[in-house]
C-alpha cells in the first residue's frame, strides 16, 4: 500500500482517559463524560492505562472486546462518522457491531481535522488502514504468544484471532492484555488486507447517528448545553469593518430574562476569524437574548466598505475580467492567433454572491476559566458544530491570548457546513463574551444573521474568447476570470484571485487546443470572502463549460461530440508543465487522467440516451457538462422542460462519477444526489446584493432554496467501479451540473444564460 | 403560570412571556432540543411538530395560542422510533446531515393522517420544508415507503 500523506508512526502507549469510551454505539457523548477524559488528554498523551489496548490513536480495544474507533473528521452529512471507522473496522477484522465511534476533540497530533476540500478519504484512507493492520497484527502477535505458535500462523476474523493448524481461536477482549504487553510494530511490517478481502469498504452501512436522528436525540451546535449557560444573540456591523458609534441597552435590558448587554470590539486589519464586533444580549433563553437584541438602539459607524453595492460592483467586475490580466498559464501565442482570426467569438459569464445558508446556523457554546488567584485565563472549553476543531483551538487560543493548548474543543454533529463552519469567528464570539460574563455563554445565529454576515461566495466575472478554425474548432482560446480573492480575509491587500483559486476550473483547462491564456483580472473584496462548496469550480466551470456549448452550437455540432474533440487524445495533463498545483497531491497517485474524464462523459451520454434528445419536442432539452474537480471526474446530463410560460421543471438528471476506490458507496451517491441539488439552488435562485455595504437578502423568503416541488425529480447515479486512489466526492458533484443546466435550457428555448441565477431571467418562449 | 401539554404530560412554565414561539420554550425550556430552528419565519419547516395532530410551525406559533392543545414533538412521536415515517427513513438511509429531518418527518406525519395515500403531486405540496443537503428524492421515497407501510 502506498502512504499519500505524512503519517505519524502510531503512539506506542496511550491513555484510555485520552480516549474514553462512548457510552453507546453511535451516540455523540457531550459535556461531562467525553470532556472528563478529552481534557486530560490535552496535557498527556502517554499517561498508561490499566484497561484498554490503545496502540494507535484512532483505535482501542477494551477488555470486553468493544472496540473504540475515533472519528476524528466532523460529520456534517457526507457519512465520515461512519465511513472511516469503517476503513479501520475492516483491516482490523472487527466485527461493525461491536464498533463504537468516538468523536475526537481539535487535536493536532490527529492530523489534518480541517473537514473540507473534500479531503477526508484521500487523506485519512491510507492512515485509518495502518491502525487497524497496527492493531491487528499485535492481537495476532498476542494470541501467537500465548499459544506459542508463529504470529504467521494466527490470523484476526470477526473479532476473534483463529490459528491456521488448529481450532484454537480467542476473542479480541482476551487479547487485551497480552497485546497491551507488546511493541507496536513499525509500519513497515505491516501488512494490509487484499481488496478482494475487504468486508466493509465499499460496501454500503447505515450511517451510525441513524438512530439519534430520526429521534431527535442528534446533538447539534445549536443544541450544546453547559451547566449555568447564558444564551447570547448578537447584534453585528451591518457593514463589514463598521464599528459601534454609539449604543442604547435600556429597552434591551428591560425585556424578562436579559442578563447583560456587551459590546464586542470589532477587528483590526484583515478580517481572519476573527469577531467582527457588535453588541450582545446574553439572557437565559435564547429567545429573550433575540428580543434584547431587537430592542437596541445602535449608531453605527458604518466604515471603509459603507460604499459597496453589487449593481455596480459587478460592471467593474466586467471590465476587468475584459481587460488584459496576470497570464497564470500560456500555451502558444493566444494574443496573435486571436488577432489574426477572421472567426472569432467571445462571451462574458458572471455569477453573484452566494451564501452558505446551512440549515443549522452557526453555533457554539465556550466556557472560559479563570485563576481566581491571579485573574489570567486558564483554559477554554467550547462545544461547536465546527469543520476544523484545530482552527477553533487557533483562533479562540489568539482572541484569549492562551496557547492553543488550553482551548478544549469539542465537536458536535453539524446541521451542514458547505465550508462556513470551517471559519471559527461565532467560536471566538462565545468565548470572548464567556470570559467577560464570567460563566458559559451559547452563541447562536439567527437566519438573519447568517446571511448578513457570512464569509460570501466571491461576486465574480468571467471573460472568454476564441479563434476558430475552419472546422468549427477553437485554435486559440481566451479565458480570464475577476473576482475577490479568498486571500483578502487573511491578508486586506490581496486583490487578485489566487493561483489555488484558479486552479479550480479556470487554470486547469483540460481541452486539447494549440494556443491558449489563462489570467485573472484585480478585483477588490468589500465582504469576508470564503470557501462554499466546490468553491471557484462554481463561476468557472460554468463560464467555460457554457462557452464550449456555444461554440458547439456556432459549429452546428452535437455538444457531446464537440467536448470529446476538445478534450483531445487520452492522455495525462503535464501538471508541472502547466504550473499546476493538484491540490498538492502527486500526479503519480492523482494524474489529471483526460481519458478517465471523456470516459464519465461517454458514461452519462450513454446513461441519458443523449442521442435520442433530437425527438424532444420544443420546450424540452438537454445539456452537457464534465469536469475534474477535486481530483475526481463528473460528466452531467441534465434535462429539463421549460413551460411557454418560462417555468422551468427539471425531470432528469444524469451523473456519472469516477471518484477512484470508495470506501460507502450510498453516501457518495447521497452526496452526488444533494450536490446536484444545491447547484440547482445557487444556479436557478443563488443571489446575494449589497446596497451600500449591507446584504440585502435577509432569510429563507428572499434568499431562495429548492424545495421538493422544484427538485430534479429523478437523480440517476452511474458511480464508475475504479482501484484507483480515492479522490473528492462531497465537492466534485456540484461543478458541472450548473452549465449543464444552463446548456439544457438553451437547448430547450434557444436562450443562453451568461448571468446567473436563472431566475433574473425570462424563460417563456413562443 | 402557564400549564403546556407536550407528548402527553402537563408542564408548568415559570417566567415565560405569554408572546415566546412555541419552538423556544421547547427547547430552551423544557429541554426538548429534537426541535429545530432553521429562519424563524415559517419558510423551511425546522421546527414543525404537531399541535392536536396538526403539522405546525412552531418557531411562529405562540405559547398563548396553544391554550389546553396537545403539542406533540418528534420526542413523542413514537416511544423507540417505530413510527412508520422513522422506520421508512432509516430503511432508506435518508439523512445526510440530519438537522431538517426531525422537521420533515414531523411534516410527513401530519401529511400521511389526512392523506395516506400521497401522489408526487401531494407530495410537493405539502413537504415544503428546506433541506439544504439535498435529500428530497429520499425523502419523496420513504414516504412512499410509509404509507404502503400503514395502508398495510
Amino acid at each position: 500500500m502506498k502512504t499519500n500523506v505524512d503519517c505519524p508512526e502510531p503512539a506506542s502507549r496511550y491513555s484510555r482517559r485520552t480516549f474514553i469510551k462512548a457510552a453507546s454505539a453511535g451516540s455523540l457523548v457531550l459535556m461531562g463524560r467525553m470532556a472528563r477524559g478529552q481534557e486530560a488528554g490535552l496535557t498527556n498523551a502517554a499517561e498508561t492505562d490499566v484497561d484498554s489496548f490503545a496502540p494507535d490513536y484512532f483505535v482501542a480495544i477494551a477488555p470486553d472486546g468493544t472496540v473504540t474507533c475515533l472519528a476524528h473528521r466532523s460529520e456534517m452529512g457526507t457519512g465520515i462518522r461512519t465511513g472511516l471507522p469503517r476503513v479501520i473496522a475492516d483491516e482490523l477484522g472487527a466485527d461493525w457491531q461491536r464498533v463504537e465511534i468516538q468523536q475526537a476533540i481539535g487535536d493536532k497530533r490527529l492530523g489534518d481535522q480541517n473537514t473540507d476540500g473534500s479531503n477526508s478519504i484521500r487523506f485519512f484512507f491510507d492512515r485509518m488502514r495502518i491502525a487497524g493492520a497496527t492493531a491487528r497484527t499485535m492481537l495476532e502477535q498476542a494470541a501467537a504468544k500465548k499459544w506459542g505458535v508463529p504470529a504467521k500462523d494466527c490470523y484476526a476474523e470477526m473479532h476473534q484471532v483463529k490459528h491456521r493448524n488448529s481450532n484454537r481461536m480467542l476473542g479480541f477482549g482476551d487479547l487485551v492484555a497480552t497485546a497491551k504487553t507488546l511493541a507496536v510494530p513499525p509500519q513497515s511490517e505491516l501488512q494490509f488486507k487484499p481488496r478482494s478481502q475487504w468486508k466493509y469498504i465499499g460496501k454500503d452501512a447505515p450511517i451510525v447517528d441513524l438512530d439519534d436522528i430520526v429521534t431527535g436525540k442528534a446533538v447539534f451546535g445549536i443544541d450544546a448545553r453547559m451547566d449555568n449557560q447564558l444564551f447570547a444573540v448578537i447584534a453585528r456591523p451591518p457593514v463589514v469593518g463598521g464599528k459601534v458609534e454609539k449604543v442604547n441597552s435600556a429597552a434591551a435590558k428591560k425585556i424578562p430574562g436579559v442578563v447583560e448587554v456587551v459590546q464586542i470590539p470589532g477587528f483590526e486589519g484583515a478580517p481572519l476569524f476573527q469577531a467582527l464586533g457588535g453588541v450582545a444580549v446574553c439572557a437565559t433563553s435564547t429567545w429573550a437574548a433575540w428580543q434584547g437584541r431587537d430592542a437596541l438602539e445602535i449608531q453605527w459607524d458604518d466604515g471603509p466598505n459603507a460604499d459597496y453595492n453589487t449593481a455596480e460592483f459587478a460592471k467593474l467586475l466586467t471590465q476587468s475580467a475584459r481587460k488584459p490580466g496576470q497570464v497564470l498559464r500560456a500555451v502558444g501565442n493566444t494574443k496573435r492567433e486571436l488577432a489574426q482570426s477572421e472567426n472569432r467569438f467571445s462571451a462574458d459569464y458572471s455569477v453573484p454572491h452566494l451564501s452558505h445558508a446551512p440549515m443549522e446556523p452557526t453555533c457554539a457554546v465556550a466556557d472560559v476559566q479563570v485563576d481566581a488567584t491571579n485573574g489570567k485565563i486558564t483554559r477554554c472549553h467550547i462545544l461547536a458544530a465546527t469543520q476544523n476543531p484545530q482552527a477553533v483551538q487557533e483562533a479562540v487560543g489568539a482572541a484569549l491570548g492562551i496557547e492553543q493548548g488550553e482551548v478544549l474543543v469539542n465537536v458536535t454533529l453539524l446541521g451542514s457546513g458547505f465550508g462556513r463552519k470551517s471559519k471559527p469567528d461565532y467560536c471566538v464570539e462565545a468565548a470572548l463574551l464567556s470570559r467577560q460574563l464570567a460563566r458559559p455563554v451559547h452563541v447562536t445565529w439567527t437566519r438573519e444573521d447568517d446571511l448578513q454576515h457570512d464569509y460570501y461566495h466571491a461576486i465574480s466575472a468571467m471573460h472568454l474568447e476564441a479563434a476558430i478554425d475552419s472546422q468549427g474548432m477553437p485554435k486559440a482560446w481566451l479565458q480570464r476570470a475577476a473576482y475577490p480573492t479568498i486571500d483578502s480575509t487573511f491578508n486586506a491587500a490581496s486583490d487578485v484571485p489566487a493561483a489555488w483559486e484558479a486552479e479550480m476550473g479556470h487554470t486547469d483547462l483540460p481541452f486539447d487546443i494549440p494556443n491558449m491564456s489563462l489570467e485573472v483580472g484585480s478585483a477588490k473584496s468589500h465582504v469576508r470572502i470564503g470557501w462554499l462548496r466546490s468553491v471557484c469550480h462554481i463561476q468557472q466551470n460554468f463560464a467555460v463549460s457554457s462557452f464550449a456549448d456555444e461554440l458547439a452550437h456556432l459549429a452546428d455540432e452535437d455538444p457531446f461530440q464537440y467536448l470529446l474533440k476538445l478534450l483531445g487524445p487520452d492522455r495525462h495533463m503535464d501538471l508541472k508543465a502547466a504550473n499546476l498545483a493538484n491540490r498538492g497531491a502527486s500526479e503519480e497517485d492523482y494524474p489529471c487522467d483526460i481519458g478517465r474524464l471523456k470516459n464519465v462523459l461517454r458514461r452519462v451520454a450513454k446513461d441519458s440516451n443523449w442521442n435520442g434528445r433530437s425527438e424532444l419536442p420544443k420546450g424540452r432539452g438537454m445539456g452537457i457538462a464534465c469536469a475534474r474537480s477535486f481530483l475526481g471526474y463528473t460528466g452531467h446530463v441534465v434535462e429539463v422542460s421549460v413551460d411557454r410560460d418560462g417555468t422551468l421543471h427539471i425531470p432528469n438528471v444524469w451523473v456519472s462519477l469516477d471518484a477512484g476506490t470508495i470506501v460507502c458507496p450510498d453516501r457518495v451517491r447521497a452526496q452526488v444526489e444533494g450536490a446536484a441539488i444545491m447547484a440547482t439552488t445557487q444556479a436557478r435562485y443563488g443571489k446575494i446584493t449589497f446596497t451600500n455595504g449591507r446584504a440585502d437578502q435577509t432569510n429563507y423568503d428572499s434568499y431562495q432554496m429548492v424545495k421538493m416541488a422544484d427538485t430534479p425529480k429523478n437523480i440517476h447515479i452511474d458511480v464508475v467501479d475504479s482501484e484507483a486512489a480515492p479522490a473528492g466526492v462531497g465537492e466534485t458533484g456540484i461543478a458541472s451540473y450548473a452549465p449543464a443546466l444552463c446548456n439544457a435550457i438553451f437547448a430547450a428555448t434557444g436562450k443562453r444564460i451568461r448571468d446567473l441565477p436563472i431566475a433574473d431571467h425570462d424563460l417563456s418562449w413562443a | 403560570m402557564t400549564a403546556i401539554r407536550v407528548n402527553g404530560k402537563t408542564h408548568e412554565l415559570q417566567d415565560v412571556s405569554e408572546e415566546t414561539p412555541l419552538l423556544w420554550v421547547l427547547r430552551d425550556h423544557l429541554g426538548l432540543t429534537g426541535t429545530k430552528y432553521g429562519c424563524g419565519i415559517s419558510e423551511c419547516g425546522a421546527c414543525t411538530v404537531h399541535v392536536d395532530g396538526q403539522a405546525v410551525q412552531s418557531c411562529v406559533t405562540l405559547l398563548s395560542e396553544i391554550g389546553d392543545s396537545e403539542v406533540t414533538t418528534i420526542e413523542g412521536l413514537s416511544e423507540d422510533g417505530s413510527h412508520p415515517v422513522q422506520k421508512a427513513w432509516k430503511e432508506l438511509n435518508v439523512p445526510q446531515c440530519g438537522y431538517c429531518q426531525v422537521g420533515q418527518l414531523m411534516m410527513a406525519a401530519a401529511m400521511l393522517k389526512s392523506t395516506p395515500n400521497p401522489s408526487d403531486d401531494d407530495i410537493d405540496a405539502e413537504m415544503w420544508n428546506i433541506c439544504r443537503c439535498g435529500t428530497y428524492p429520499r425523502i419523496r421515497a420513504a414516504i412512499k415507503a410509509a404509507a404502503k407501510e400503514m395502508n398495510q
